[in-house]
């Protein structure tokens, strides 16, 4: 039986994290992520779990600090945000090379500078290649329920790798919502126990963790890591199916909406759907057939899937809420972009960056974009291909 | 997947390697012949030898193998030829080969 | 239990031949002798910091060492360490490991991993009161990338990053010590040792410091052949110049309580220790002498403080 309840998006992280028990989480302070470890250690104080709570000094040393508990045979969590995601860049890309399921919550934040404490995806986009998976959420459910399916994903023999559940700073890590929790045995039954192989603190053969790789390894080694993450689209759609089963609700790569005969078409990720979906609802109204992409799974990047998603549109708009300074639009456009390369008769495609530092979205503003795609389709002009949405000019 | 350093060389391909390059047995290292590094090689005269050992605990290499309280000959598999055991034993037991 | 070589040596090894570390590097030494302080009876997880000792110890699929090791970054030794030994004491708590059988967490690091990048997560640990031990093989400069000096490194030594020429005499400030930094931190034990004599003195401290519960810490001066510029077979002799001009005393803190732990019967100037080595050879030219004087200077009074901490 789910269980009724008005949570944030930190607290729903840290109930699954209570729920759970993880062996270890190390923690270090940053907006917006702390309230998470600050609601983990009441829990520590007030006996619910058991795990070995760690205070350390750094972003770098908490994710470290993981990496080592991890190795030794724990299941290992943190969270942090923004330049905590930076000082973690090193051991992230060590963890996921040493193929260690670390489980990292983070509350998407905007980076330094001007320094900001509001949303955007500049810090887990600029940590999109280190091997992490990475999953999104719209709100408060679908972190929490995210949550529940990152050990198993990440702990899976085929896959072996770290992950990152993102939400979105303030906007869903503050934001009190209704959320269904599910009993705290149901939870544990599904995730179930970890039970490594080889670890440090096995007695019966030692391991070694972290070699120097010389050039006729390396290859190998990196060949080897990206097949983990090609396994991990499988074993993401498993657990899903799984979890449907177990509590009813379903995910996949992303959630389309209303795209069955959509011709235009948004590429976003996180909270800014709920908006996206009601100028949708909107325009559907009006007859224009607008349709939406909003993006669960970014690591793996579900290429396949998309490019069928988006091969009968005629105009897609790709929403970045990051800045990748590439003067060619964000990541998430040039990700989408290469899903399509390939396709017949592919759409017309345009990067729109928006919502940095917590600027607003609006539905007025989701339905200008819709509007530019008819223009665009009505013309057949692309007009400029990477723009900004949002600044005063 | 290999499981042992033995099965594992810079022919096999990248499925046989260990999952993010681990191993799980020890002192795997002794599989390397670093004596093939040495320039010049030490030499035990066991008559002149008193079994003091220091000069055991000073090999970087474990080169000087020790069993029931007493050395043995120079294991020269592995042995680099630093020279320090000539230099700690009080004995000159130890010289290096002509 | 008194120090008794033969049986050290009847120990099996647990740093074994077959890491690739330079000819007569002291790094080797170090290992041996710190995983000999290690009970027989007892596992151990080794934390290494990135450096020469890991890049040479561990190169797939070649592991020298016979207990589990885990090497992450150069600047988080103890960081790892804390999650290894946050980890031994959860499992232990939840019944998931046999609790007859005891590890031991040790850290190791270059001085560069520990008095200069890692020395944050040094200090964390230290702080945090994990149960490990961290030794540094102190070699006085960066030798994996190739000397480049750290604050480590002594003053007027010449590295590649503070050579000597003609308009400087090497670096220019004198050695961090670390190991009181360590005992501010409160470190129930810290110790100074180095590769001299039977290695008595190494073993005991390093026993000490792995069976005493708590954040303790041992500083070992670790000559390189290559860094310091000496012929590779003169280690033991360079050691024990170093404490024998007490360039490098040797001492214990205790709980706060210092103890000196060897008292050279003639103290010898410090060019004894200095004329060894080619990263001082500029000391000895002509106009440099000063350098050799301002280096006595400065280990004279480096001497008489830790002579009044030990209450002498």
């Amino acid at each position: 039986m789910s269980i009724r309840e008005r949570l944030s998006g930190n607290e729903a992280i840290a109930t699954a994290m209570r729920q759970i028990n993880p062996d270890v989480f190390a923690m270090f302070p940053i907006t917006p992520s702390t309230e998470i470890p600050q609601y983990f250690a009441q829990y520590v104080a007030d006996g619910k779990v058991d795990t070995e709570f760690i205070c350390v000094e750094s972003e770098h040393s908490s994710l470290s600090a993981c990496l080592g508990a991890e190795a030794a045979g724990c299941r290992a969590v943190t969270a942090t945000s923004s330049a905590g995601l930076s000082f973690m860049n090193e051991v992230l890309y060590v963890a996921a090379s040493a193929r260690m399921p670390i489980v990292l919550a983070v509350s998407c934040r905007a980076l330094t500078g001007p320094i900001n404490i509001n949303h955007d995806y500049s810090d887990s986009m600029a940590e999109r290649d280190s091997g992490f998976i990475q999953l999104y959420a719209e709100n408060n459910q679908e972190v929490y329920d995210n949550y529940l399916m990152a050990h198993r994903i990440a702990e899976h023999p085929s896959v072996r790798l770290p992950l990152m559940v993102c939400e979105d700073g303030f906007i869903t890590s503050h934001a009190i919502e209704n959320i269904e929790l599910e009993e705290d045995e149901a939870v544990k039954a599904f995730v179930g126990e970890y039970k490594p192989e080889h670890y440090l603190l096995k007695a019966e053969n030692p391991l070694a963790v972290g070699p120097y790789g010389i050039s006729s390894y390396y290859m190998e080694a990196r060949v080897a890591q990206a097949r983990a993450m090609i396994n991990a689209r499988q074993v993401i759609l498993d657990v899903a199916a799984d979890f449907e089963k177990t509590f009813g609700r379903s995910y996949g790569f992303f959630e389309a909406y209303r795209m069955e005969d959509a011709e235009l078409a948004m590429v976003l990720m996180g909270s800014s759907a709920g908006t996206a979906k009601a100028a949708v609802d909107g325009l559907r109204e009006q007859g224009i057939r607008a349709g939406l992409i909003k993006l669960r799974v970014f690591r793996p990047f579900p290429a396949e899937e998309l490019a069928e998603a988006l091969k009968g549109c005629r105009a897609v708009a790709v929403m970045d809420k990051s800045e990748g300074f590439s003067a060619a639009g964000g990541p998430l456009f040039a990700e989408t972009c290469g899903a399509c390369i390939n396709l017949e008769t592919r759409p017309k495609l345009i990067d729109i960056v928006y919502g940095l530092g917590g600027r607003d979205f609006t539905v007025d503003a989701a339905r200008s974009v819709y509007q530019r795609l008819e223009t665009i389709v009505r013309t057949g002009e692309t007009g400029p291909v990477y723009s900004h949405m949002g600044q005063r000019e | 997947m290999a499981r042992s350093a033995k099965d594992i060389n810079e022919q096999i391909p990248w499925r046989e390697l260990t999952t993010g390059c681990e191993i799980y047995e020890p002192g795997t290292s002794r599989l390397t012949k670093t004596g093939e590094w040495r320039s010049k090689t030490p030499e035990w005269i066991e008559e002149k030898c008193k079994q003091c050992l220091l000069c055991a605990p000073f090999c970087p290499d474990a080169s000087i193998p020790v069993a029931e309280g007493k050395r043995g000959d120079f294991d020269f598999d592995h042995c680099k030829g630093c020279g320090i055991c000539i230099k700690v034993c009080p004995f000159d037991a130890i010289r290096w080969q002509e | 239990m008194a120090y008794n070589l033969k049986e050290e040596m009847n120990k099996t090894e647990r740093f074994h031949s077959g890491h690739r570390l330079c000819a007569g590097c002291g790094a080797g030494i170090v290992c041996r002798a710190m995983m000999r302080a290690v009970d027989p009876e007892d596992k151990a997880v080794i934390c290494n910091a990135t450096g020469c000792l890991e890049v040479s110890s561990f190169q797939y699929p070649f592991t020298a060492w016979e207990d589990s090791y885990i090497h992450t970054a150069f600047e988080n030794a103890s960081a790892t360490a804390s999650g290894v030994e946050a980890a031994y004491n959860v499992m232990r708590r939840k019944g998931k490991l046999d609790p007859s059988r005891k590890f031991k967490i040790i850290a190791i690091g270059g001085d560069g991993g520990t008095y200069d990048i890692g020395f944050q997560s040094l200090s964390g640990a230290l702080e945090r009161g994990h149960d490990f031990t961290y030794f540094c093989y102190d070699n006085n400069a960066y030798m994996n990338t190739g000397t480049q000096r750290s604050s480590a490194t002594p003053r007027f030594a010449s590295a590649t990053t503070t050579p000597a020429g003609i308009e400087s005499v090497g670096k220019k400030q004198n050695q961090k010590d670390l190991t009181q930094i360590v005992v501010a931190h409160g470190s129930p034990y810290a110790a100074q040792t180095t590769l001299f004599g039977n290695l008595k003195d190494f073993h005991e401290k390093a026993h000490r410091a792995i069976y005493t519960e708590g954040p303790t810490f041992v500083n070992v001066l670790t000559p390189c052949p290559r860094g310091w510029q000496y012929p590779a077979e003169d280690l033991a002799a360079i050691c024990r110049a170093a404490i024998d001009t007490c360039v490098w005393p040797l001492y214990e803190v205790v709980e706060g309580e210092y103890r000196l732990t060897y008292e050279p019967k003639k103290k010898l100037p410090v060019e004894e220790f200095m004329k060894m080595q080619g990263r001082f050879a500029h000391c000895f030219k002509k106009g440099n002498e000063w350098t050799i004087e301002a280096a006595q200077e400065y280990v004279d009074k480096k001497w008489e403080e830790l002579l009044q901490k030990c209450g002498r």
